[in-house]
């Protein structure tokens, strides 16, 4: 089966910035891909060459095997793009704005589908009011909207969840899981680590402008298979002897030890205890991807 | 097909939704302008034998119009669209090169021939204006439409801020456009000035249009229509080739 999206050697540079350099990756058809990086990795660059929005130096990028430089009218048929940026066009209602969206993608009498997608997203009583008047996350389920309006078998969503209220953000993950489930390529970059984790199949990470990490959600979670250990201690710092065990993730106020296993927790109270250290509060948990991609990012 | 379709009845669409900005007002204006010149030089200056300078102007004013609001609605468009970030839903499209290009551009025509259809019909009421050859008329006020609306185009996609599309406006468009011929026969001049006014290409869009009425010009309508037609395909050329290449649109 085609990919959904192919990218082999993708570079872009700014003047004298490498956004991306040589970038490889495939997403299949039908997979929930997670595309994580902090900010000024490269993740919207890289989505904005898939999507054709900007210019590669170098390599070849396909949408479900159409070239998205020579046949890009086919590639961008097959590609729905929710951007990051809050944009709308204030000239226009809810309805005008999906209506025109139909028909750059060459659809007439699009309405039915229309309806079904501003009922899906809780617009349906939005859809005469102009743009302007909406709330900030309205305009984001508007956004999500024109992306789906000509159905495209592979979305792609810039972190569509940012300064999303928590209520807003479980419909649209129902909504966006949903279309996964239909079998649409999802393809999401997101700050919110434990949404990629609930709901990418494979991750990949991106730190200046390469690609670090390629892997599933699950095989990257084994890597760091052991147990968390955090506490707040009071009265004396801690031993020495552990501090080989700290965790990427520790702050100042807080200190997260990497255990094998549960057998070693009795090793290091015992050591709190010969010490003088006093422990405020203690949790134990497995590592999640925020772990994973802190404990990455923090590598040379 | 359907595809430009659509992006051209967005940008009619966008312009009526405030036609008292983009049409009326523009309207407006050349009333005022005629008001005030034909008040002032009436019975002072006579341009061309028997017409009287009323009638000499309205052409003048509509053709004036026309450019001014063709370039207005590509430029302001884009530049808006690219500023605020919206012209991301029409570059995520199928829509080709061509279709981005020719959808912009002839809903400019549709602009400026709207407001010089206002123009001479408002003014109609108050001058008699003949119409000796329609056909010129016609063809010089869509040539005229179709330079400016590229112009427009061409420095809405190079604009990065507002400032910049009102600098091009008001120290290229209005320059260019005053000093055509609009309210003078470049005939009036000395010789200098007038070999000076010959490189001006809005020159030969007022002139030509303005023979459409009187079947009378400075130079023959099918000089100036070469002249302007070529005009046109130079810019369009670098219009598409700016959107082809991406050129501060695709960075």
């Amino acid at each position: 089966m085609l990919p959904a999206i192919e990218v082999r050697g993708a570079s872009k540079a700014y003047g004298s910035l490498q956004a991306l350099s040589s970038i490889d990756l495939e997403v299949g058809q039908g997979e929930f891909f997670g595309l994580l990086g902090p900010n000024g990795a490269g993740k919207t660059t890289l989505i904005s060459l898939i999507s054709g929005l900007a210019k590669a130096d170098t390599g070849v990028i396909r949408v479900m095997g159409h070239d998205v430089a020579v046949d890009y009218r086919h590639a961008r048929r097959c590609l729905g793009v929710v951007p990051q940026e809050l944009v709308f066009d204030p000239f226009f209602s809810v309805r005008e704005t999906l209506r025109l969206q139909s028909g750059y993608y060459g659809l007439r009498r699009n309405d039915d589908w229309i309806d079904e997608i501003l009922h899906h997203l809780d617009l349906s009583s939005k859809a005469d009011a102009n743009m302007r008047a909406l709330s900030g996350g309205m305009k984001r389920r508007v956004l999500v909207a024109q992306a789906l309006v000509h159905k495209p078998p592979v979305m792609i969503l810039d972190e569509p969840t940012a300064g999303v209220d928590v209520e807003l953000r479980q419909g649209l993950w129902h909504f966006i899981r949903k279309l996964n489930d239909d079998g649409h390529t999802i393809v999401l970059t997101t700050h919110y680590l434990e949404e990629a984790e609930s709901l990418c199949t494979r991750i990949g990470m991106l730190k200046q402008g390469q690609m670090v990490v390629l892997d599933t959600t699950q095989s990257l979670l084994k890597r760091f298979s052991g147990i968390n250990l955090r506490m707040r201690l009071v009265g004396e710092a801690l031993p020495d002897a552990l501090r080989p065990m700290l965790a990427a993730s520790s702050t100042d106020e807080e200190c997260v030890l990497s255990l094998r296993d549960y057998a070693q927790m009795e090793d290091v109270l015992a050591q709190l205890r010969e010490s003088g250290c006093d422990i405020a509060s203690m949790e134990l948990s497995q590592p999640d991807l925020e772990e994973v991609f802190v404990s990455i990012m923090r590598r040379d | 097909m359907h595809g430009f379709l659509t992006l051209f009845y967005k940008e009619n669409l966008r312009f009526w939704k405030v036609g008292f900005q983009t049409v009326a007002a523009p309207i407006l204006t050349a009333m005022l302008y005629l008001l005030i010149f034909s008040h002032v030089l009436k019975g002072r200056v006579q341009v061309y034998e028997g017409v009287d300078y009323s009638s000499f102007l309205i052409p003048g004013l509509a053709m004036m119009s026309l450019l001014q609001n063709a370039f207005a609605n590509t430029s302001s468009s884009i530049a808006q669209s690219k500023i605020t970030g919206n012209i991301v839903f029409v570059l995520l499209t199928p829509l080709s090169n061509i279709e981005f290009f020719a959808a912009y551009v002839l809903a400019s025509c549709v602009r400026g021939l709207l407001v010089c259809l206002g123009v001479l019909c408002a003014t109609s009421l108050f001058v008699d204006l003949p119409l000796q050859q329609p056909i010129w008329v016609f063809v010089f006020a869509l040539l005229g439409a179709g330079l400016l609306g590229t112009l427009g185009m061409i420095a809405g996609i190079w604009a990065e801020k507002f400032d910049q599309i009102a600098a091009f406006q008001n120290f290229i468009i209005i320059p260019l456009t005053f000093l055509s011929g609009v309210f003078y026969s470049i005939h009036s001049l000395p010789e200098f000035w007038q070999q000076i006014s010959k490189l001006n290409p809005f020159f030969y869009m007022i002139d030509g249009f303005r023979y459409g009425f009187f079947g009378v010009s400075d130079v023959s309508p099918y000089y100036s229509a070469v002249i302007v037609g070529c005009a046109l395909l130079a810019l369009s050329f670098a219009a598409l080739l700016m959107i082809t290449r991406g050129y501060k649109l695709r960075a």
